[in-house]
């Protein structure tokens, strides 16, 4: 009983400790002090100012472009990524492993060579810098990941099941549609879902690729603001809207995948 | 203190998870030397006991004793016994050698002393040489000696033995069962062994004991437990028998299948209703001739390479399976006859349902947890506790679950011969019996009516 | 059309975005800025005290980094995984969460922390915010070999006369090893390769290897930031030879949701 007790303390413990700093942050961002920890009694003007655009224009713009290429980035990576799946789970087993291996580096790799390597790439083939760069640097490291989530199902499919929809009169793509879609669905929506956090949480690859055209996203305006000395007072209450998001989204996705595992 | 002539003695136990009930009392004393097998389906209790006495669980009521001390709340490291897990439990980051070795090490044995160990332990089990072998190169059966090794390494008093062959393909599983007979008398310590596997148990045991619900059924010798089952279960559950309700119409005489039979039982008293089980073996057949006790017409007929089985349908409607070297084909008529010290005669354990229930109004009866319609009556008033009784036939099952006021499901099947007897739990936890002539399935989900007519409600 | 030839646009994706990249790295590093063999990128790192000095000094604060998360991490990831301690998935969750959260929000809410309590920024605060952004990689690979760990070999390890303590020493530890390493990898590589975190950790005073990689690349350094990039490749390979990188891929992504 003992034991238990200094166990579960210690994981609250730890958990507090990862939990002060956002904390902090949540706390901070109802009051309207511009240097964070002065309190200067409750207020969520920084709320209502995140959102009524104006001066933090560039802000929402920023939060605009992080959006969208991350949903762009995600969908491409997603049909990318399965049809990928598909082909190297039919391959001979040493096309396959070279695939394998070759998906594995970007993994494998720090951000920070994706970003160099790809930063090379663009400038040595004389392709000026921007938006699309970005949404193809951010395709480059999200597919290896919806490869690997789709792979699972693919292995835990009855491979029989594809002949069976044929035997049973069904072309080569109602089959596809009808039978292996459905398989692999769920594979799809996780890597998906993981492309699109990876995308938005994106920072190092995106400096070398952003280019200097004036676009900015989330990771990179806040490492501007922060370079300039100081966090722009409304980046609180905006991380504090993502920071809760994320909590309750990932909670809800895990009661949920708990329960039907109770099933 | 005194001294014990038994090794493992458990008295009591019983095992709850929560609600549920693993293990109903238990008392089983096992004698230094013998080869105990516990023997039932699955979910009867039987892998539980065995981890009560290992230590991996404790049991919540009871006590367990080894060679005379007492261990109920003993860890597993602390116990003079050792066990062959159910999928070996090979340790992959250790040789075999050292998954050997891993118990004397830790007892901090001399390095020789536990390489001449290791080494005649590998012996015994067949696997000399194999001391370098990384266990995730052997094959299922060389794991399994290596998991026996390792376990017989340590002299324990008694090793268990959890479905140490299930895993194994059929021929691999008989030489492995002659094995560890031999082993067993070679090493002359006690084996505690847990099957669901009936034939196993008769080829390997001193004892058996049957299990079911967390109940012990029945403790015997195999040829006990085979010619003389306790009850319905342990028949239907030991080999291939024909179980019938019969009558016991006086000492030596038992009426069943529509006939009066002579047999060896007495002391059932006059006309008591009893289950007759005769196993197909024991019945004779031939063209019909004067001899006949009964005669029917062989419905199918299999080739079972060194017998014939046949399905044999009696003038009174009854099938009986019966087993011979010659073959009667399907559509003969044929004559049985069965001697009387083959006639298995054994108590019923009930004639009806029976539960407690609590009065509603004079037209309602509350048990199992429902609301059940009864005839009106007068002699109880709204609250009274009453005893209910429900025949069996009377129960209605109901494909559909909707359609019962009650639901459950079909737990445990038995053909009567000339109907299913079919134990439906339900879920309001407590068993319903029901005779029925429709096809049930293990595991169906059912809904249960009752006719209010059928409802018999006494004083309790 | 077969189904195998459907892994042939990812094939060319990899090669365009992948393959061909990491070899403009190594051509990059190899030549100057007219494009002619050099050694003199190199040449120059061994030369310039103060990227040398960086990189070692990266290395240390990686290795600290990461024996912190081992030593945090380890008893977290053991107490998520007994089921007699009852802790449920969502408390899983809870470690893994700030994984998902921008890194330099993170980053910037430990200054804040840091701010707040009037602590001093620098060292401490660097290695601070080094084991809270890259703890949850050492929890989550070492929970997930320790919880698929065959509860039965426990017991057989308790079978055989294994105390507690023995039981881990002799059966729990050794066989969490593959998540132990892989928690080390990708606790390290991170955290050696990382940039732009320390300045903000330490207001400007602390500089790490990566950082010093991008300022060149940003400065127009193209070659000598590819050798600078190609040295880092190479501690970071060393790293994962001692790693199966198909386990650790599946460990990174796998049942994160």
């Amino acid at each position: 009983m003992m034991k238990k007790i200094l166990a579960k303390g210690y994981l609250w413990l730890l958990l507090a400790l990862l939990y002060s700093p956002i904390l902090i942050i949540m706390i901070f961002s109802f009051t309207e002090a511009k240097v964070l920890g002065n309190w200067t009694g409750f207020s969520t003007k920084l709320y209502s100012s995140l959102f009524s655009g104006g001066m933090h224009h560039s802000l929402m713009n920023a939060i605009w472009n992080t959006f969208v290429i991350a949903l762009l980035a995600a969908t491409i990576s997603t049909a990318l990524g399965s049809i990928a799946a598909i082909g190297i789970f039919n391959l001979r087993s040493k096309a396959r492993a070279v695939m394998n291996f070759t998906n594995n580096i970007p993994i494998m790799n720090p951000d920070i060579i994706t970003g160099v390597s790809l930063f090379l790439l663009f400038v040595s083939f004389g392709i000026s810098q921007g938006f699309t760069t970005v949404v193809l640097a951010h395709i480059a490291f999200c597919t290896p990941y919806v490869v690997l989530s789709v792979m699972p199902r693919l292995r835990k499919m009855n491979p029989n099941i594809y002949e069976a929809a044929l035997d049973l009169g069904a072309t080569p793509f109602q089959a596809l549609r009808k039978v292996i879609l459905p398989e692999i669905l769920p594979g799809m929506i996780s890597g998906f879902i993981l492309a699109f956090t990876l995308s938005i949480d994106d920072f190092a690859v995106t400096i070398f690729t952003i280019g200097n055209e004036g676009l900015e996203t989330l990771s990179t305006y806040i490492y501007a603001d922060a370079r300039k000395g100081g966090l722009t007072p409304e980046l609180r209450p905006l991380s504090t809207i993502i920071f809760v998001t994320v909590l309750v989204l990932l909670i809800v996705i895990n009661k949920r995948a708990e329960k039907q595992q109770k099933e | 203190m005194q001294q014990s002539t038994y090794i493992i003695e458990v008295q009591n136990v019983s095992k709850y998870f929560g609600e549920k009930v693993a293990l109903d009392n238990i008392n089983l004393n096992v004698k230094k030397g013998e080869f105990v097998t516990i023997l039932g389906p699955s979910g009867c209790g039987k892998t539980t006991l065995l981890r009560l006495i290992a230590g991996f669980q404790t049991a919540s009521e009871g006590e367990i004793r080894i060679a005379g001390n007492e261990i109920t709340q003993t860890p597993p490291h602390l116990r003079p016994v050792n066990t062959v897990f159910q999928k070996y439990a090979l340790f992959p980051h250790l040789n075999v050698f050292d998954n050997i070795a891993f118990g004397l090490k830790l007892k901090k044995t001399p390095k020789q002393v536990i390489e001449k160990k290791v080494k005649s332990a590998l012996k015994m089990v067949g696997m000399t040489d194999y001391e370098d072998r990384n266990v995730d190169s052997l094959s299922g059966g060389q794991q399994q000696r290596v998991a026996i090794a390792r376990a017989i390494v340590n002299e324990p008093e008694v090793l268990l033995l959890d479905e140490p062959l299930a895993a194994l393909d059929l021929k691999m599983r008989k030489d492995m069962q002659m094995e560890l007979k031999e082993m067993h008398q070679k090493l002359g310590i006690t084996f505690v062994y847990v099957t669901h596997d009936q034939e196993e148990a008769l080829t390997l045991s001193d004892t058996i004991v049957v299990m079911s619900e967390g109940k012990i059924q029945q403790i015997g010798t195999p040829m006990d437990i085979y010619n003389e089952p306790i009850n319905s279960f342990v028949a239907d559950f030991i080999g291939e028998s024909n179980i019938l309700n019969g009558t016991m119409i006086k000492d030596e005489v038992v009426r069943f299948a529509g006939h009066e039979f002579e047999c060896v039982d007495k002391g059932f008293g006059e006309n008591a209703p009893v289950d007759v089980v005769i196993r197909p073996e024991d019945i004779y057949i031939f063209d019909p001739s004067d001899a006949a006790q009964l005669t029917g017409t062989v419905s199918s007929c299999i080739f079972k390479g060194v017998h014939f089985e046949m399905l044999v349908q009696t003038k009174e409607g009854y099938e009986l399976m019966v087993q011979d070297y010659h073959a009667f084909e399907a559509g003969r008529e044929v004559g049985l006859l069965v001697k009387p010290f083959d006639i298995h005669v054994m108590k019923k354990e009930r004639t009806c349902n029976t539960f407690e229930g609590k009065m509603i109004d004079e037209q309602h009866v509350e048990f199992l947890g429902c609301e059940f319609e009864c005839l009106p009556q007068t002699q109880f008033s709204a609250g009274d506790k009453v005893e209910v009784q429900i025949d069996f036939q009377n129960v209605i099952l109901e494909d559909n679950e909707e359609d019962g006021r009650l639901t459950g499901e079909v737990k445990f099947i038995l053909y009567k011969g000339n109907h299913y007897h079919l134990t439906v739990f339900t879920d309001w936890d407590e068993d319903i019996y029901v005779d029925t002539n429709d096809v049930w399935d293990d595991g169906d989900r059912v809904g249960i009516t009752i006719a209010p007519e059928h409802i018999r409600l006494n004083k309790l | 059309m077969r189904r195998r030839n459907w892994s042939l646009p990812y094939a060319l994706f990899l090669l365009v975005f992948v393959v061909i990249p990491l070899l403009l790295i190594v051509l990059y590093a190899f030549t100057d800025e007219e494009g002619a063999f050099t050694m003199s990128n190199f040449r120059k790192f061994l030369m310039h005290p103060e990227a040398m000095n960086t990189f070692i000094y990266s290395i240390g604060i990686a290795i600290i980094t990461t024996i912190v998360c081992l030593l945090l991490g380890y008893p977290a990831a053991y107490i998520l995984s007994q089921k007699h301690y009852n802790t449920s998935k969502t408390m899983v969750v809870l470690f893994i969460l700030p994984m998902w959260v921008n890194i330099l929000i993170r980053t910037l809410a430990t200054v804040a922390l840091f701010d707040f309590l009037q602590l001093p920024l620098g060292e401490g605060a660097l290695v601070f915010g080094m084991v809270y952004n890259f703890l949850p990689f050492m929890i989550y690979p070492i929970y997930n070999t320790l919880q698929k760990m065959d509860q039965s070999l426990i017991e057989a390890a308790q079978d055989l006369g294994a105390n507690p303590l023995k039981v881990f020493s002799k059966v729990i530890l050794p066989l969490s090893s593959p998540g132990v390493i892989s928690g080390i990898v990708m606790v390290f590589m991170p955290t050696v390769s990382t940039f732009a975190i320390a300045e903000l950790l330490t207001m400007n005073n602390i500089k790490l290897f990566g950082t010093t990689v991008q300022e060149n690349i940003y400065n127009g350094m193209w070659n000598y930031g590819a050798a600078l990039s190609l040295i880092m490749l190479l501690l970071i390979g060393i790293m994962s030879l001692f790693t199966n990188d198909e386990d650790n891929a599946q460990n990174e992504s796998g049942g994160v949701i």
